[in-house]
C-alpha cells in the first residue's frame, strides 16, 4: 500500500515538471507565433485600400508618405512625383454626411457605388475605404497597392505611433533604445550603491545591525512596483524637474532612479551571499599575511566573488529591463528616440501595458505588441543565459 | 472529502444561477456603473452586476466575443466594430447614458486662459510648441495625453485634432489622476480630462470653436445647454437578443435615481 501510494505521488511530481515545461513552451511558441504574424500585415489597416481617382499617376505610396498626407503635412500631389494636384483626404466616414441613410439601400448595397461617385468626381483625392466596398467596377476609381509590413520598417523605423489612421507606424527603435538607455543608467546607479551595502553588510557591520539590515533590504523586493511609481511620480519627478531645472519631470533619469532603487535588493541580496560564501581560509590566510582589513576585502573577497557579483549585475539588469508599472508611471511614455538622458521616454513593458487594453485582438498592433514581447524575451533570456554562464564560472578564479 | 465537494458544488451552481450580468469598457464610464450597479442591486436583493474596466475597446471586443453583456464606451462604435457584430447575426443597441465634458487644463501659473480649436490643433500636433504664439509667456509647451486605450484618446483626436495625429512623442499617461499630477507640477503643461476630475490643483481654459468669437469655460451647466464645444456621450452597447436580461439595469440607469448618480459623479444627466 505504502509502496503505491510513494509511486503515485513520484508520478504525480513528474507529471507536474512536464506540465509545467510543456506550458512554458507553448507559451514562447504562441509569443513568437503572435509576434511574426505582424509581418503578414499589409501597410494600410487590413481589410482596407486606400484609392485614387484614376486620373492620378501614383501607383503606390510607403507607410510615411501615407501617414503625412492624412496628417496633412503633405498638401499636394507633385511632392510625392505626381501632378500638381492639391490633395484632398476622404475618409470613409464622410460618406454618410454626403448621402442620406435612405440612399445606400438595405444593407448598404448602394455604398460602393456611392463611393464610386465621389472618388471619380474629385481627381485630387485619396479615400480611405474598407476593401468591401470598394467600387473595383468602376473605371474611373484605381486602388494602390499594398505592401505588407516589413521587417525593416519595424526595426529601423524611428516612429511609434500605432493608433495612426489609416497606415499604423510600427517603428521599434525609440522604445528598444529607451529600455536599454533606462535600464543602463538605472544599474549605473545601483552598481556602486549596491556593491557597497553589500561589503557594510558582509564583511564591517556588526551581527546585530546585519540582522535588522538584512531583512530590511529584502523587504524592498516586496514592496509592489506600483507604488515605486506612485513614490517616484509624487516625490522624485517634481525633485528632479527642480533640482535640473527641466521644463519637466517625467524623464529618462526619473526612471533610472526608481529602477535604481528597485533594483537594488537583488544586488544587494545575491551579492552579498557571494562574499560571505567566501571560505574562512581565504580571509584568514590573507590576514595572516599581514594584509588590512581593507585590503582583504578588496584584494580577496571582492575577486572570488566576482562571478556572484557579475550574477547580481545582470539580475539586476534583468529585473529593471522587464519593469513595467513603476516605468509606466514616471517616464512620461512618449515614444520618441531618445536624445537625452532628461527627457520622457518610453519602454517596451510599459508599451506593452498600456496598449493591449485598446489593440483589437488579432490586429496588426495587437500582433506588433507581441512582437515587442518577443523583443523583450530575447533581452532577458540573454541576461538569465550571461547570468548563468557567469555563476557557474569557478569561484576563486579572479584571486 | 466528498461531502465537501458537493457542498462546493452546489453553492457554485447556486451562484451561477443567480441572476448576474457583467459590464465591462470604458474607464471613464466605470466609476458610474460601479456606483449604479451598487444602487441597483441594494433595490434589487436577487441581482448581481459585475462591472470592469479596461478601456472602451475592450469593452466593445468583449462584446464581440460575447463575454460581457453591456459594453460600456466613451466613445461610438466604429463601423467596423458594428459590421462584425452585424456578420456574428447580431443586432447592436445604443443607449446614451450620460454626457462628458473634456476640459483643456494647463498649470494655474499659466496667465493664458483662452484657446481656439485651432490652436490647440496646432499645439497637440505639434506645430506650436511655445506659449508666447499663443499669448503666453515664452516658456515650452509639454502636451500630454491619455493612453491609446482610452476613448477619451480617441475622442479628443477626432473631435478636436480633426482625425490628425498627435506629436511623436506625447506624453501618455496611464490614468485621469496621473494627468492631473503631472499638470499640476509642470509649469508649461497642457492636458484634456473628464470634467468630474477638475479641481484646484489645476486650471481649465476657456475654449472656442467659432475661431474665437465666443468663448466658453466647461462647467456642468455649460456643458448641458450646449454652449461648451467639446462634450461627448457616455454610451452603453449590448446586442438585442440579450435585451430582456440586460433591461432591469438599463432601466434603472435612466431612471430619476440612476440619473441623480450621473449627476453626483459629474456627467451630464441626459435629461435635460
Amino acid at each position: 500500500m505504502r509502496r503505491f501510494i510513494e509511486k503515485i505521488v513520484e508520478n504525480i511530481l513528474r507529471l507536474s515538471g512536464a506540465v509545467t515545461t510543456i506550458i512554458i513552451l507553448l507559451m514562447v511558441v504562441f509569443l513568437f507565433k503572435e509576434g511574426f504574424g505582424l509581418f503578414n500585415n499589409p501597410v494600410v489597416e487590413r481589410g482596407h485600400v486606400l484609392c485614387v481617382n484614376a486620373s492620378n499617376k501614383i501607383a503606390y505610396l510607403n507607410s510615411k508618405e501615407i501617414k503625412l498626407i492624412f496628417d496633412g503635412e503633405i498638401e499636394n500631389w507633385n511632392k510625392l512625383g505626381g501632378e500638381d494636384m492639391a490633395i484632398e483626404i476622404f475618409r470613409f466616414n464622410e460618406i454618410f454626411s454626403r448621402y442620406s441613410e435612405e440612399e445606400f439601400g438595405n444593407d448598404y448595397e448602394k455604398l460602393p457605388e456611392k463611393l464610386g461617385e465621389v472618388i471619380s468626381s474629385t481627381p485630387g483625392i485619396i479615400a480611405f475605404i474598407p476593401g468591401q466596398y470598394m467600387p473595383s467596377s468602376m473605371p474611373k476609381v484605381k486602388a494602390l497597392a499594398d505592401e505588407k509590413i516589413g521587417g525593416a520598417d519595424f526595426f529601423g523605423g524611428k516612429e511609434w505611433i500605432p493608433t495612426s489612421v489609416p497606415s499604423p507606424q510600427f517603428g521599434v527603435l525609440p522604445l528598444v533604445l529607451g529600455t536599454l538607455l533606462v535600464s543602463f543608467i538605472a544599474i549605473l546607479i545601483a552598481l556602486p550603491l549596491g556593491l557597497g551595502v553589500a561589503v557594510y553588510l558582509s564583511e564591517l557591520a556588526k551581527d546585530r545591525v546585519r540582522k535588522i539590515l538584512k531583512p530590511a533590504v529584502e523587504l524592498l523586493a516586496g514592496i509592489p512596483s506600483v507604488v515605486y511609481g506612485f513614490f517616484g511620480l509624487v516625490v522624485l519627478v517634481p525633485l528632479v524637474q527642480r533640482a535640473l531645472n527641466l521644463p519637466v519631470g517625467e524623464t529618462a533619469f526619473t526612471g533610472s532612479l526608481v529602477l535604481a532603487i528597485m533594483a537594488l535588493p537583488t544586488i544587494i541580496t545575491v551579492a552579498e551571499d557571494a562574499m560571505r560564501s567566501t571560505p574562512s581560509a581565504m580571509r584568514e590566510a590573507s590576514l595572516a599575511l599581514g594584509a588590512t582589513h581593507w585590503q582583504t576585502i578588496y584584494r580577496v573577497i571582492i575577486p572570488y566573488a566576482s562571478s556572484g557579483i557579475s550574477a547580481a549585475v545582470i539580475l539586476g539588469i534583468g529585473r529593471a529591463v522587464g519593469e513595467t508599472m513603476a516605468v509606466l508611471m514616471v517616464t512620461g511614455n512618449a515614444a520618441v528616440m531618445p536624445t537625452s538622458l532628461f527627457a520622457p521616454i518610453r519602454t517596451i513593458p510599459a508599451a506593452i501595458a498600456a496598449e493591449l487594453g485598446e489593440a483589437p485582438v488579432g490586429g496588426a498592433h495587437y500582433q506588433a505588441l507581441f512582437m515587442l514581447g518577443c523583443i523583450l524575451f530575447i533581452i532577458t533570456l540573454v541576461m538569465s543565459i550571461a547570468s548563468e554562464l557567469i555563476s557557474k564560472r569557478d569561484p576563486g578564479k579572479g584571486v | 472529502m466528498r461531502k465537501f465537494l458537493l457542498a462546493t458544488l452546489a453553492i457554485l451552481m447556486a451562484v451561477s444561477a443567480l441572476y448576474a450580468q457583467k459590464v465591462k469598457g470604458s474607464d471613464t464610464v466605470l466609476p458610474l456603473s460601479q456606483q449604479e450597479a451598487e444602487s441597483f442591486t441594494k433595490a434589487n436583493k436577487n441581482a448581481n452586476v459585475t462591472v470592469t474596466g479596461g478601456g472602451s475597446g475592450v469593452g466593445i471586443s468583449a462584446l464581440l466575443e460575447g463575454t460581457t453583456d453591456i459594453a460600456q464606451s466613451s466613445r461610438k462604435i466604429k463601423f467596423e466594430e458594428k459590421q462584425k457584430l452585424q456578420e456574428k447575426g447580431d443586432k447592436v443597441v445604443e443607449k446614451i447614458i450620460a454626457y462628458d465634458a473634456l476640459a483643456v487644463i494647463v498649470h494655474p501659473s499659466n496667465p493664458v486662459s483662452k484657446l481656439t480649436r485651432e490652436q490647440m490643433e496646432d499645439i497637440f500636433t505639434g506645430k506650436t510648441t511655445n506659449w508666447k504664439e499663443v499669448g503666453g509667456p515664452d516658456m515650452k509647451i509639454i502636451p500630454y495625453s491619455r493612453e491609446t486605450s482610452s476613448g477619451t484618446y480617441e475622442f479628443f483626436k477626432e473631435h478636436v485634432l480633426k482625425n490628425k495625429n498627435y506629436v511623436n512623442g506625447i506624453m501618455s499617461m496611464p490614468a485621469t489622476g496621473a494627468i492631473v499630477q503631472s499638470i499640476s507640477q509642470t509649469k508649461g503643461a497642457i492636458g484634456y480630462i473628464g470634467l468630474a476630475y477638475l479641481d484646484k490643483k489645476i486650471k481649465a481654459v476657456e475654449v472656442s470653436f467659432d475661431q474665437g468669437k465666443t468663448y466658453t469655460a466647461p462647467s456642468v451647466k455649460s456643458a448641458m445647454d450646449e454652449t461648451y464645444p467639446i462634450v461627448r456621450p457616455l454610451i452603453y452597447y449590448y446586442v438585442e437578443k440579450s435585451e430582456s436580461t440586460v433591461k432591469p439595469f438599463v432601466d434603472y440607469v435612466f431612471s430619476a435615481a440612476g440619473q441623480k448618480i450621473v449627476k453626483d459623479i459629474g456627467f451630464i444627466p441626459i435629461s435635460k
